[in-house]
């Protein structure tokens, strides 16, 4: 046993089969991808940039409700709300403090009209403090220009909802 | 006149080539190093990412260079210019062909061991000129390192100078014609790469920087350009330890094989050729092994290569002393 041991030292037998390892992973497919240059698939559920979604009429479907404020673990959301000329109840103001936000998901999962919901951007580095302070029309923009993505994720995952 | 220009004509044809090589070589280890942990490694900058080191160049050179204001100014300037001037300045005597060499002095092998012994000034200086904990200790490590491995490495020389009688490095390259050194002192091949990886701080043996215990060692307070100065050097270093390795054991700028189409390449590209394979193999060391401790690190130099190398001399010269093989003086 012991001379095997000193064999094995001398002749650098581990370092040996450690080298030959490296060698046959060097040529192995990478792991990582470029990633500026080519992305990651992204769960359905992935939790990334807010967004205030619309009905397909235009209609903002948030309601006032405050259940995402109340529910805001961060007490990221401030809502503000009033009631509009149609009788109907809707904000006046929604902010979100994307600094404070966890992106824990509970907004998403309270909203009962899935208006504010998180889409699968996870890019929006700004170079202020000020601009990740989203208001309405921020949300809004963003829920219009990712409506597509939104809804394809929303319907792919409401089955194991 | 004339010859001056002649002169700095040679030093700039060598000299350049060697620091865009080693820029290269920056490259070089990245990216094996990347491969062999499945990553990409630097892929962005020009083709296949060949240009990373450029621009991690110019990014030093509009860094803002920090002079800690405790430190020993003039020291502390002047120690990333010495490591970098002493690891170009042996590149002199490295012979790229049969006359292709800067200086063919017949005591090349001995200027290159005192210039890479000298290397250590520019450690120990930055380490106490820095006037903070972290150089300082991680500069006493890197000099007890480097001068405990040049001791076996200078042994290690020794055998292969026992088998050519000369310390001029072309007749080193020409003393292994017929057979490269590498088949008969393998062993010393062997402890001589280790030895080399131990003299230039390469992973297992980066003591002097082992950033888990000592930030950056010596390096700890250079920013800037003097930060780059110091990388440089280090891997100007490591090119020449690769290229004394393959003069000494891989037969130089010689062909392997003394066919006819092996012969129409021109020696300079065996030689870039047998450096790369050797600092491949440094790369692939680095991502293969872990760290070795202080006391291992000075266990293996003093108590296994030391005494190891100097049987390894009794018997060479034992062998060439018995079979009458002896170079004649």
């Amino acid at each position: 046993m012991k001379i095997t041991r000193f064999l094995k030292t001398i002749f650098m037998v581990d370092f040996v089969i450690g080298l030959l390892i490296a060698l046959r992973e060097m040529f192995k497919t990478k792991k990582t991808i470029n990633y500026p240059f080519e992305k990651g698939k992204i769960s359905p559920r992935f939790r990334g940039e807010h967004a205030l979604r619309r009905y397909p009429n235009g209609e903002e479907r948030c309601i006032a409700c405050k259940l995402c404020e109340a529910v805001c673990p961060a007490q990221a959301i401030t809502i503000e709300s009033a009631e509009r000329s149609d009788g109907s109840r809707k904000t006046t103001r929604y902010d979100i403090d994307m600094m404070k936000c966890i992106y824990c998901g509970l907004c998403e999962e309270s909203c009962p009209v899935d208006a504010i919901v998180q889409g699968p951007n996870f890019e929006f580095s700004t170079e202020t403090r000020e601009e990740l302070y989203y208001t309405k029309e921020k949300l809004l923009d963003n829920g219009d220009r990712w409506e597509n993505i939104l809804a394809a994720n929303i319907k792919s995952d409401n089955p194991y909802r | 006149m004339n010859l001056v220009f002649e002169e700095v004509y040679k030093i700039l044809f060598l000299l350049v080539p060697v620091l865009v090589s080693v820029a290269m070589i920056v490259w070089l280890d990245r990216r094996v190093w990347a491969f062999v942990q499945k990553r990409q490694g630097p892929n962005v900058v020009g083709p296949f990412g060949l240009l990373q080191s450029l621009a991690d160049a110019l990014k030093f050179i509009f860094k803002e260079i920090i002079i800690p204001a405790s430190s020993n100014k003039i020291i502390f300037i002047l120690a990333p210019i010495i490591t970098m001037t002493l690891a170009l300045i042996a590149w002199a005597v490295i012979p790229f062909g049969e006359e292709q060499v800067l200086a063919n002095i017949n005591v090349g092998i001995l200027y290159i061991f005192a210039v890479s012994s000298l290397g250590v000034y520019g450690i120990i200086m930055g380490g106490w000129a820095s006037n903070s904990k972290y150089p300082f200790l991680g500069s006493i490590r890197s000099a007890a390192q480097m001068v405990s491995y040049e001791v076996s490495i200078g042994i290690i020389i020794i055998n292969v100078l026992l088998c050519v009688g000369s310390l001029n490095l072309s007749d080193i390259v020409l003393a292994q014609q017929n057979i490269w050194f590498i088949i008969p002192l393998f062993p010393m091949f062997v402890i001589f790469f280790i030895s080399s990886l131990a003299e230039t701080n390469r992973p297992p043996f980066d003591l002097p920087e082992a950033e888990a215990e000592l930030v950056a060692g010596y390096q700890t307070e250079y920013s800037g350009m003097m930060y780059a100065m110091f990388w440089l050097g280090e891997y100007a270093n490591i090119l020449l330890m690769c290229a004394l390795g393959s003069i000494l054991f891989l037969g130089g700028w010689l062909s392997p094989i003394d066919l006819y189409p092996f012969n129409l390449i021109p020696g300079a590209v065996w030689l870039i050729l047998k450096i790369l394979l050797l600092f491949i193999l440094f790369a692939l060391v680095k991502a293969v092994v872990p760290r070795y401790r202080y006391d291992q690190l000075m266990r293996l130099g003093w108590k296994i290569f030391l005494p190891f190398s100097l049987t390894y001399v009794v018997l060479t010269a034992s062998y060439l002393f018995y079979f009458n093989l002896l170079p004649t003086l």
